[in-house]
């Protein structure tokens, strides 16, 4: 329970931070391409018999790189590059799972996460990875924010813009296999979304709107983790309601009119 | 002494127009270059290729004396202002986030404070870029640009949006820069009379280089006004 908090907590926060760049590039749904793709990867540890998380951040962040890639040299615009993603991890999960006779007791885990369950090691992981790819947009930060505000002018102030976004995609791998655990692969996106845009209708500065996403989804995923354990339901479902309800009320204060428009 | 651009037969050809043909001119420091030239006759292409946008051209840039091509720590003494600066419209970034970016060092943080006092744009500093007008937005992108005291500011002149009263407090902020501070201008503009009052030298570009020099040269020449006048009207028409 301990474990499954602090390992809760923290990718709360690294979804958040990871999202708000996404988000901000029009590339919401990309956090999904590579959970679904990752899919594909944990069938195929599955059937290697090699722990599924480790196949999975292979397999995602070679699919992360190469559809970038692709986005790039052939300008497919970024939601129908996260279609190809998307439907060829489950595609190729899919056949290999039927290859290999079916698991389904794993799958199901992976699919809407198991944070009650989490390992020491995992827990870890988790922590580590974290802390590096924090680290790693703490440095960056000027780089990060402006070459997500405007390519064009991060490029004229001599930011190596093509480096910075392979770098997003990659930290974006990195996070959405770590937080597979947490609410599986059906439900990251939402992680990455739903705090981000309710924390950007608040019309604070980029600082403050961060620190906004990151307390609504630690809220979130506490609140969410306690009370399925209360109740006895996988926690996907509840983090992911409750942090749905914060955008609702978000909402509601702003049409009342409390919030200044923007 | 140095020049600050040295451009030599430059040639642009997109897939469809040759936007510019074999530009050759020089900017020397302290110059407050006026690029005239009717909607499609390269200036934006100009500085997109000045900028390293676009690599894409024959010919030679150079800037302090040393080839675009070869490095890119020219970039570190430009300030440029786009033409029209795109963002998201609800990017959380306050006017003070934008200016930010444009820092290079954190430590000199009081210089945001200071050129958001010299634009007036100081209490706007905590309101979201995407609430502020067209013209607020403008100099919210020159104090970007001139945060890191650039040797040179490149601004490609808005079309729309700003009214007589911030055009006017554009160009005087432009031309303290200029005699103040003695930073290099290169400015486009449709504007012949304002090219004509603010710069003390012109180019006029339609493809080619019609003109290159000091702005009295080409003012008291009648014929040289006249003659660009046509052409770029007959451009003009041409393209609708
Ligand atoms: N990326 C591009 N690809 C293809 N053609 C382009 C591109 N950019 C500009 N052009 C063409 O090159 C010509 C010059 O365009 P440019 O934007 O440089 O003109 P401009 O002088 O800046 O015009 P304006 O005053 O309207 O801003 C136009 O005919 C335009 O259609
Ligand atoms: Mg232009």
């Amino acid at each position: 329970m301990q474990r499954a908090l602090i390992s809760g907590v923290a990718i709360a926060i690294l979804c958040s931070v990871i999202g708000l760049f996404l988000v901000l590039r029009r590339y919401a749904l990309f956090g999904d391409a590579i959970a679904h793709s990752s899919f594909g990867g944990i069938a195929l540890g599955l059937m290697a018999g090699v722990y599924p998380l480790w196949t999975a951040y292979g397999v995602s962040l070679v699919s992360a790189l190469v559809i970038t890639k692709v986005k790039e040299k052939y300008n497919i615009s970024g939601d129908a590059s996260v279609a190809v993603l998307l439907s060829s991890g489950i595609a190729i999960g899919l056949v290999i799972i039927g290859i290999s006779g079916g698991f389904t007791i794993d799958i199901f885990s992976f699919l809407f996460g198991s944070i009650l369950l989490v390992s020491v090691n995992d827990t870890i992981l988790i922590l580590s990875l974290t802390g590096v790819i924090l680290i790693v947009v703490l440095l960056l930060y000027r780089q990060l924010l402006y070459s997500t505000f405007n390519e064009e002018q991060a490029k004229v102030s001599g930011i190596p813009v093509e480096k910075i976004n392979y770098l997003i995609v990659f930290m974006a791998g990195v996070t959405v296999v770590t937080s597979i655990q947490l609410v599986g692969v059906l439900l990251i996106s939402a992680l990455f979304v739903i705090p981000n845009v309710t924390a950007i209708m608040y019309g604070k500065g980029f600082k403050q709107t961060a620190i906004l996403s990151i307390s609504f989804s630690i809220f979130s995923v506490v609140a969410g983790i306690l009370v399925s354990y209360i109740f006895d339901i996988t926690p996907a479902g509840t983090i992911v309601l409750l942090s749905i309800s914060l955008l609702a009320g978000t909402m509601g204060i702003k049409s009342a009119g409390l919030l200044s428009k923007n | 002494m140095l020049n600050i651009v040295e451009i030599e037969h430059l040639t642009v050809q997109y897939p469809d127009v040759k936007a510019l043909d074999d530009v050759s001119f020089t900017v020397n420091k302290g110059d407050f270059l006026g690029i005239i030239g009717p909607n499609g006759a390269g200036k934006s292409t100009l500085f997109a290729s000045m900028l390293g946008l676009n690599t894409k051209y024959k010919g030679k840039i150079k800037f302090f004396g040393q080839d675009i091509r070869k490095s890119k720590d020219y970039l570190k003494e430009i300030g440029y202002v786009p033409q029209k600066p795109i963002f998201e419209k609800n990017f959380p970034a306050t006017v003070n986030d934008v200016v930010q970016m444009g820092l290079r060092q954190e430590s000199d943080a009081n210089k945001i404070d200071e050129i958001l006092q010299q634009l007036w744009i100081h209490e706007l500093s905590k309101r979201r870029i995407g609430e502020l007008s067209g013209g607020q937005q403008q100099r919210v992108f020159i104090a970007k640009a001139l945060v890191n005291n650039p040797k040179l500011l490149i601004l490609d002149e808005p079309i729309t949006g700003i009214d007589q009263q911030s055009i006017e407090l554009f160009y005087s902020i432009l031309r303290e820069l200029n005699s103040k501070q003695k930073i290099t201008i290169i400015w486009s503009s449709h504007d012949l009379d304002a090219v004509n009052q603010h710069a003390n030298h012109v180019a006029c570009l339609n493809r080619k280089l019609f003109f290159h020099g000091e702005s009295d040269e080409f003012f008291e020449n009648d014929e040289l006004v006249k003659q660009y006048s046509e052409a770029s009207m007959q451009e003009h028409m041409h393209h609708h």
